[in-house]
């Protein structure tokens, strides 16, 4: 159904798979790379050579790398552009009105949404059998790793500048599978959002995800030594995330999921 | 003495203030207990350690931009010096930042201090040579404005150059300033640089009541005119590094505060100081509540409020002046 949608946005023939394909979305240059036949995936976004953003930086590695400019993507004569639909519009609008065909992926939100965008990515790059497989081998690992049990640890992301992931995202979903439950959406924040550190140290969870620290200095990331954080973490269990692999709704996301499966293994006797 | 009196009781109110309103609703009994006795585990965790040093940062950091604003002006006998906007908090910025930036201050914490008062140090010494006394207020301004605009753009590009991600937004932090967060040691990284500060500035009273006579008259009188100028240099140099260097660039509070006090004083500089100084604290204070009243979830910048507040004085302050002129 998806894919056909996704054929008919695009007005391309779902039969004749495009053979100069142009991804400028991280997660839609990872869903690329795994679909894609060889030689079809002509480039990739720059961040999917980044090692903090992106889980396939071997497979980036031996391709051109753009930086989804227009003029840039237009030169290298794609038959089809993926984008985010979070990428920049004017890029967008501006390939569209080259004639250029794009398709765009909104961002996962929940689990559920991985198989859908297999789908949807495979559809587009007349992959679809390649798609079903990873579909099929998701949804066995992600069974494989859920914690059945009612969520009853209170858990919360805390990253530079108090900065929370809350309710209808793919991290709360994440924790929700996991027997988690997200002090983020409890108190309130949607998507994501400023958590005053005042009122994490009151909710005070069981558990505290930090992303990890960047190179170069910042003041944003002081919050994440503050006393009274370290006091917090004394006393609850602490998780230093990897970035790149909680970013993007793809198979890779089971590897978060069975970081925090292990993480309630540990918090419950 | 009639004026210091029910500004200390304001400051102490609004001190109070800060120290009781916070996003985390926490009865007035509870808190008082615990930052008190330090009984009950997470709330004496929200007084002590985020509240407490975000109330005394408040005080620490108004008194500082009130007080140099006051010397700056008996100085240079302008009533439009004022650190954020003639570029002293903006080259104090650019010092912490580029302190940071380097890695000196995850070396040498006390760095951060230091190298804001480096930036700011020169940016008055330089002010001061470009429009000392005697230069109009024209002089002041358009160095002001050069240095300011100066040191704004240094300090977007290297946190722009920086491969960290976050330190592009911080650009925000730099020039608006904001209390959010700090912890104990900042008021202690602050603390004995603005007390150098304090100490240069409160002597130069005398210094800058004889100023106001000109300088002749001035050195006629015994007043070692060199000296006073180092002091007055040094002192707010200090005074406005150490500020900035924890709470980034807050503008408009030298400007407003002296401008509304000098009335209460009979305008004579040596009582401006001490006044001036009580009511940037008031300030700072009131507008760092209001962050927290109006948007809590969204780290509003201090800036941001006592601009909104210092430009129509300002606006106003240029209306008279042309007044006078005419």
């Amino acid at each position: 159904m998806l894919a056909i949608l996704f054929g008919l946005m695009t007005g391309t023939s779902v039969l004749a798979a495009p053979q100069r394909v142009v991804s400028v979305n991280l997660c839609t240059d990872q869903l690329a790379m795994l679909l894609a036949d060889p030689g079809q995936l002509l480039s990739v976004s720059y961040l999917a050579a980044d090692p903090r953003a992106s889980v396939m930086v071997e497979a980036a590695a031996g391709r051109v790398l753009n930086r989804g400019g227009a003029e840039e993507v237009f030169l290298m004569r794609p038959d089809l552009v993926l984008a985010g639909t979070y990428t920049a519009r004017a890029s967008v609008d501006l390939l569209r009105r080259l004639g250029v065909a794009v398709v765009e992926l909104p961002p996962a939100n929940r689990l559920a949404d991985v198989p859908a965008h297999l789908r949807a990515v495979g559809a587009a790059l007349g992959q679809q059998a390649r798609a079903e497989a990873l579909v099929a081998e998701f949804n066995a690992g992600l069974e494989a790793v859920r914690v059945p049990q009612v969520p009853s640890v209170t858990a919360a992301f805390y990253h530079p500048n108090g900065y929370t992931t809350g309710a209808g995202t793919l991290a709360d979903d994440i924790l929700s599978v996991t027997g988690f439950i997200n002090a983020g959406a409890t108190a309130g924040v949607t998507g994501g959002g400023i958590l005053p550190l005042e009122r994490l140290v009151m909710v005070a969870p069981e558990l505290i995800v930090t992303s990890a620290p960047y190179p170069g200095a910042s003041r944003s990331e002081d919050i994440l030594r503050h006393p009274a954080l370290e006091v917090l973490r004394a006393k609850a269990a602490a998780r230093r995330m990897s970035d790149a692999d909680w970013i993007c709704g793809i198979p890779h996301i089971l590897r978060a999921v069975a970081g925090m499966a292990a993480a309630h293994k540990a918090l419950t006797p | 003495m009639r004026v210091i009196l029910p500004l200390a009781v304001l400051v102490v109110a609004l001190f109070a203030a800060s120290l009781l309103i916070g996003p985390a609703a926490i009865g007035l009994r509870a808190s008082l207990h615990a930052l008190v006795t330090g009984e009950g585990e997470a709330v004496v965790l929200v007084m002590r350690e985020i509240r407490l040093p975000r109330a005394l940062l408040g005080l620490m950091v108004g008194a500082a931009l009130g007080l140099s604003g006051a010397a700056m002006q008996g100085y240079l006998r302008n009533p439009l010096a004022e650190p954020g906007l003639i570029g002293v908090s903006p080259a104090a910025s650019l010092g912490a930042v580029v302190a940071m930036q380097t890695g000196l201050v995850a070396m040498f914490a006390p760095a951060l201090p230091l190298a804001a008062l480096l930036g700011a140090g020169l940016s008055v010494a330089l002010l001061f040579v470009l429009a000392g006394p005697g230069g109009g207020a024209l002089a002041l301004i358009l160095a002001g404005v050069a240095l300011s605009a100066l040191a704004g753009a240094l300090t977007s590009l290297v946190l722009s150059l920086s491969p960290n991600p976050f330190a592009m937004m911080e650009i925000v932090f730099w020039l608006m300033g904001s209390l959010a967060d700090r912890s104990m040691l900042h008021v202690w990284l602050a603390a004995p640089v603005m007390a150098l500060g304090v100490g240069l500035l409160w002597r130069t009273g005398r210094g800058l009541d004889a100023l106001t006579l000109g300088e002749d008259a001035a050195a006629s009188l015994g007043i070692p005119l060199a000296r006073l100028r180092a002091q007055v240099v040094l002192g707010v140099a200090a005074l406005v590094g150490a500020a900035t260097a924890v709470a980034g660039a807050v503008g408009f509070v030298g400007l407003v505060v002296p401008h509304l006090l000098r009335p209460l004083v009979g305008g004579r500089p040596s009582a401006l100081l001490p006044v001036s100084a009580l009511g940037g604290a008031a300030v700072v204070l009131a507008a760092d509540i209001a962050t927290r009243v109006i948007a809590p979830d969204r780290d509003l910048k201090l800036g941001v409020l006592t601009a909104i507040v210092g430009a129509p004085f300002f606006f106003r302050l240029i209306w008279q002046m042309r007044r006078g002129a005419e």
